[in-house]
């Protein structure tokens, strides 16, 4: 008699989930993961497609410099004079489909990079002086307010970083780059108890 | 560190740019129909200049973009940066003079 064993759907797992459950708490600076969502990289230079495309989407694509608008559990980060991050939560076949509908006619690209980076978020009153051990931007409010979002290095990696929050940054860092970085950041933060 | 302002993103720490040569060498629309000298010329040779130096950079860890800027090689100062396409801008003659005062390429 064969005993069949009913086993608990696959879940993904991230490379950070480990370091992550395992993390000192340490009010000063809490790091702590953002569940995997949708990535979207859309370039477009034609005014239409730019419309079109913050139309499906649901959220403007800001125009201003290091940026992000979000709204609705979306968020969009501009990187580049003709280069967003779309993020969101969800299927992300539904959402590239529809911007691709949207878009069909137009000049633009549009890339599902969902699993290309991991998030974490750096929250706490020390967490511009963590960021800081590794990134030389100014990250004060005057410099990098909230809502502003850019690709910048830490350390020896590259991330994208944005401030949602005074004293909360959400940190974008490549998947096989993820360890690194959190280790960084982590080693960084035993300074502040 | 050294700051440089991108034309789009602001000041930015160097770490994040590359240097991608000389700056306003247009490649010949006919490369084929180039003598031999003439090309190796564009290929090859470069101003090398002392003093400023139209330069691309390229905002790698940025926005992406590359642009032009003018660098003083004798002291790494960078006097101005501007968008590809845009006409190399005159230099002021203040910021030439007090960039190459701190250097330490001064003779």
């Amino acid at each position: 008699m064969v005993e069949t064993v009913a086993f608990p759907p696959a879940r993904p797992i991230g490379p950070l989930d480990q370091r992550a459950s395992h993390a000192r708490a340490r009010p000063a600076v809490r790091m702590a993961l953002v569940p995997p969502g949708v990535r979207l990289s859309f370039r477009a230079r034609d005014e239409a497609a730019i419309a079109r495309a913050a139309e499906g989407f649901g959220v403007a694509l800001p125009r201003e410099a290091c940026r992000f608008s979000s709204g609705g559990g979306r968020a969009a980060l501009w990187l580049g004079p003709d280069e967003w991050m779309l993020l969101a939560s969800g299927d992300p076949d539904t959402l590239f489909a529809t911007l691709e509908g949207a878009l069909t006619d137009l000049p633009h690209s549009l890339v599902d990079v969902s699993h290309r980076s991991v998030a974490f978020t750096v929250e706490g009153p020390e967490a511009a002086a963590v960021l800081n051990a590794g990134c030389p931007l100014d990250l004060s409010l005057q410099a990098f307010p909230v809502g502003m979002c850019t690709r910048t290095v830490l350390a020896k990696s590259e991330i994208v970083l944005r401030r949602t929050v005074e004293t909360r940054f959400v940190v974008d860092a490549w998947r096989s780059f993820a360890a690194y970085v959190w280790q960084f950041l982590e080693e960084a933060r035993r300074e502040f108890l | 560190m050294l700051l440089i302002t991108c034309p789009y993103c602001g000041p930015r720490p160097e770490l994040e740019f590359r240097y991608a040569g000389e700056a306003h060498i247009a490649r010949p629309e006919d490369p084929s129909g180039v003598e031999a000298d003439p090309w190796g010329e564009f290929l090859y040779n470069r101003t090398n200049a002392r003093g400023p130096y139209a330069e691309r950079w390229r905002h790698f860890h940025g926005c992406g973009r590359f642009f032009n800027a003018i660098r003083d090689t004798t002291t790494d100062f960078f006097l101005a940066t501007y968008k590809v396409g845009e006409p190399r801008p005159d230099v002021p003659a203040r910021a030439v003079a007090s960039a190459s005062t701190g250097g330490a390429g001064e003779r």
